[in-house]
């Protein structure tokens, strides 16, 4: 078996494991690559179904042509999409860069507090996120299924053993499990199972007429295109295999202090 | 188009006791081989120098601002990196004994270890803990790192000294070292390339070391064990989803589900976008439909009939425990095996020992239990039998974890015991077998009941009137006072004959058992009376031998085919004809007719009370009187 293939199974039995164990299932699609692989590789799971909600938490800060292509794939491939927005923070104006917010206490409120308001009002027991190892540090720590106590905290330094494909599938109430099944993808395998896909991602990472490219993909006051020409998917992995630059190089919120993704995360952030 | 990243990699876990240089020596790898993200070394450099600390090579993977603080890896973590062979997963364990947990996580997704060694420290608690670990966790490639030789001048006989005392302590559990390595992380001696300072090492450099590990392969070669993870029931269709653990699956197979024992055919492999084929091998996570629906739910192993798992209340184990509480005798807990659950108990602990010096901890007889850390072995016992193979046999149903609360506690996995063979094997029967003859005689009980125990033994296509004149001549014995009893075809197939199918090989076995339980109920003084398609001849006859010659009588329930379609009381033969039913009889599998039946019933023609009255006929029995009549 090629090692796509060996990823592709694995985020399936992933899948599956949580579909089976949690009541209350549902899945955060942030529209990036990431999380559109991860909903394609569900509709191989459940043999082209998608059997619970996709929570879109919107900054109202996301580049507008996101959200159509959202709201098609939506229409076309018949989901379930729940919309979580902090409606006081954007009310009051307290995000960056316009009002008095850093840019990771606009993160926190904007994205961890929508999330987390949803979470509450919808009960959810589990949620799969599209997180993997290779984007930053304190991810390359991250269980496939990790828990969160009642405060959405992560408690990194005690995190359960997970061996044998056996995850912890037993919990408090009140607390939640968070399912990474893309866990031990790259950003290179996420884009060479694009291709052999053929799954359709938003424009906004083919470079543009300026030579310019999105290599992932937030709200635009913190994110920041790179010089690119790779103009098709098969131009991005040609890419990817000669840079030597982060992922994340271009997500401005995650350079604030040297351990500022890091207590984010803590916090409960993806 | 393909780099060599995305067509193999290998996971290799970096372990040995704290302090021994594991964070260091991987941070020096990367660096050495070109891995390190722009800008990763001088970011860290600039930390370093802001905080007024050394720099640590360390920190690259000590992510966690605890973790750096303390200069200690808490957690496991797993980075990429990659050779001119292939792509390496590097998972960092820590050395700690308290955050043992995050080590097993580590080295259990891992294909192969380096254990590293502080070559002025020597052997450590944990470097021995560490070794034995990786053992039980199924890491068969191991190569030792001897580090910080700097600190002992790079000395040849200290090397050699501390690879013969490590040797033989692996040795003592049954490991073998692929080879020992010296090295100096800090410096990057023997990491990329070969040092100067050591003239004397001929042997591999660490990458080279690294090229040299096996990518595992999935057991395809081995018997099919496919775990039943889901049941879905998408598009109206019932569909088995799971992930074959070994061997190959295919359309065709006929498959038995452990525990529990039923059985079905594939009719169908399902997966989405991806191209349609009749076959899944080891790895594969896919669906699966069935010709015959039968009741199997999570948890099921489903295997070939020819290799099926044992399915025991009980197995021996080796485990290792984490948990906080320590792992108790006389409480339950739950286990997790594949994707079966079960709650289970200790029935009996042989050993415990401590993992660094495999000495037996000592305990008072009236406080038996594994502490955390502890590594024991014992036998567990179930309520309900469990499927299982032990971890020589096949791996992915040969281990298992047990969970306390809410958190999983131990893993273990399964040693060889005397553990005997599912009863359906054929291989295996008793030689030790005798028959035993009661007090009674054949005569005796025929005069307390009045008449001799018989088998009535009607045959028929389905619609012919069978299970209605046997019951109806049920009705009429009992109210004449006789010992009578119906075994229905539909009824043996809910219990004893669950595991069946309709195969000719499902249907011989079905009148086999049918016939066997006619012959005692008869032995026992009863009119034992029997509805069953029953339409080969031969499995008649040979019912017939079973039972002596006088008391079995073949009744032919005999109505031409047009008939039983039209009657169809279950509605089953529009389901033949449409295709939904294979092998009915009569349609799409064969009937053949009694030669020559004691009775033949024209069912088309005579009402249900003549052919009862036929066959009472035949018996010549006189009427008693009875209180109860119904």
């Amino acid at each position: 078996m090629d090692y796509l293939s060996k990823l592709e199974n694995q985020s399936i039995y992933l899948f599956r494991e949580a579909f089976n164990k949690f009541e209350n299932l549902a899945m955060l699609w942030s529209i990036g690559k990431d999380s559109t692989v991860l909903l394609w590789l569900a509709r191989k799971a459940f043999l082209g179904h998608v059997p619970f909600p996709l929570v879109h938490v919107d900054t109202t800060y996301k580049i507008p042509s996101m959200i159509e292509y959202r709201d098609r794939l939506v229409k076309e491939w018949n989901l379930q999409l729940v919309v979580g927005r902090n409606h006081s923070v954007l009310q009051e104006g307290r995000t960056f860069p316009n009002g008095k917010a850093t840019r990771v206490e606009c993160c926190g409120t904007l994205k961890k507090d929508a999330m987390k308001a949803v979470l509450e009002q919808k009960h959810y027991t589990g949620v799969i996120v599209g997180v993997r190892r290779d984007e930053e540090p304190t991810r390359a720590k991250e269980r496939y299924f990790s828990p969160r106590d009642k405060n959405m905290e992560w408690n990194v330094e005690d995190q359960p053993p997970e061996l044998w494909d056996q995850f912890k599938t037993d919990f408090e109430k009140g607390t939640h499990i968070r399912i990474h099944p893309l866990l031990h993808w790259t950003e290179l395998n996420i884009w060479e199972y694009i291709e052999r896909e053929s799954i359709p991602v938003i424009p906004l990472y083919f470079a543009n007429e300026k030579g310019e490219r999105y290599r992932s993909i937030g709200c635009f006051p913190c994110t920041f295109p790179m010089k690119s020409q790779a103009r098709t998917v098969s131009e991005i992995i040609q890419e990817l295999r000669q840079t030597n630059t982060p992922e994340r190089a271009g997500r401005a919120q995650d350079k604030e202090s040297e351990d500022a993704f890091e207590k984010l995360r803590r916090d409960g952030y993806m | 188009m393909t780099t060599p990243g995305s067509t193999e990699q290998l996971k290799i876990v970096i372990v040995g006791h704290v302090d021994h240089g594991k964070s260091t020596f991987v941070g020096r790898l990367f660096h050495d081989t070109g891995s390190l993200p722009e800008g990763k070394l001088e970011q860290l450099q600039a930390i370093s120098e802001r905080r007024g600390v050394p720099f640590e090579w360390a920190n690259l993977m000590d992510a966690l601002q605890s973790e750096r603080d303390q200069n200690i890896t808490i957690d496991t973590a797993q980075i990429w990196f990659q050779t001119k062979k292939r792509q390496y997963v590097i998972i960092d364990a820590p050395g700690h004994k308290e955050f043992l947990k995050n080590m097993v996580t580590g080295a259990a997704n891992a294909e192969a270890a380096l254990l590293l060694i502080d070559a002025h420290e020597g052997i450590q608690e944990n470097s021995r803990r560490h070794g034995y670990l990786l053992n039980l966790l199924g890491i068969r490639q191991i190569a030792v790192l001897v580090n910080k030789m700097d600190l002992v001048d790079y000395s040849e006989a200290r090397f050699r000294q501390i690879a013969t005392e490590y040797t033989a302590w692996l040795k003592s559990i049954d490991v073998e070292a692929k080879v020992f390595v010296p090295i100096a992380a800090k410096l990057g001696d023997n990491i990329a390339t070969r040092s100067p300072k050591m003239p004397w090492w001929d042997g591999p450099t660490v990458l080279e070391t690294l090229d040299a590990f096996k990518v595992a392969e999935s057991p395809k070669d081995q018997p099919l064990r496919f775990p039943v993870q889901d049941v879905y029931r998408f598009d109206q269709r019932r569909i088995l989803a799971g992930r074959v653990e070994s061997g190959s699956i295919k359309v065709g197979d006929r498959l038995i589900f452990a525990p529990g024992n039923k059985s079905s055919v594939v009719k169908s492999i399902e997966r989405w976008n991806a191209p349609a084929t009749d076959s899944a091998h080891a790895g594969e996570s896919v669906g699966v439909t069935l010709t015959e629906q039968i009741f199997v739910e999570r948890g099921s192993i489903a295997a070939l009939e020819s290799s099926p798992p044992y399915e025991l209340t009980r197995f021996n184990a080796r485990i290792f425990w984490m948990g906080k509480q320590p792992f108790r005798k006389g409480r339950s807990y739950k286990l997790k095996l594949a994707t079966q659950e079960a709650e289970c108990s200790i029935e009996a602990i042989e050993k415990v020992i401590d993992a660094s010096t495999l000495a037996t901890v000592s305990r008072h007889q009236n406080e038996i239990f594994v502490g955390r850390h502890e590594v024991a072995e014992l036998t567990l016992k179930f309520k309900k039998p469990v499927a299982f193979d032990t971890i020589g046999e096949i791996v992915p149903t040969g281990r298992f974890v047990i969970v306390d609360g809410f958190d999983v506690c131990g893993g273990g996995i399964i040693v060889p015991g005397n553990y005997p063979k599912r009863t359906a094997d054929g291989t295996h029967r008793s030689d030790n077998l005798y028959w035993s003859h009661g007090k009674l005689t054949v005569a005796q009980r025929a005069r307390r009941n009045g008449h001799p125990g018989c088998v009535i033994w009607l045959t028929g296509l389905s619609g012919a009137g069978k299970s209605t004149i046997a019951t109806e001549l049920e009705r009429e014995l009992f109210n004449m006072g006789r010992q009578a009893f119906v075994l229905d075809g539909d009824n043996i197939r809910h219990g004893l004959c669950s595991d069946l199918a309709f195969s000719p090989l499902d249907r011989r076995e079905n009148i086999r058992r049918v016939g066997e339980v006619a012959k005692l109920f008869a032995e026992a003084g009863l009119i034992a009376i029997t509805a069953f398609i029953s339409p080969y001849r031969e499995d008649r006859h040979s019912v017939r031998e079973m039972v002596s010659d006088d008391q079995f009588i073949e009744v032919f329930v005999n109505a031409p085919i047009e008939v039983c379609e039209k009657r169809d009381p279950k509605g089953l033969y529009a389901k033949a004809r449409a295709n939904e039913i294979q092998d009915f009889t009569g349609i799409s599998a064969p009937y053949e007719p009694p030669a020559k039946p004691e009775i033949e019933l024209r069912t088309g023609e005579c009402s249900i009370a003549e052919s009862v009255g036929r066959i009472l006929e035949y018996l010549h029995l006189q009427d008693v009187e009875t209180e109860i009549s119904i």
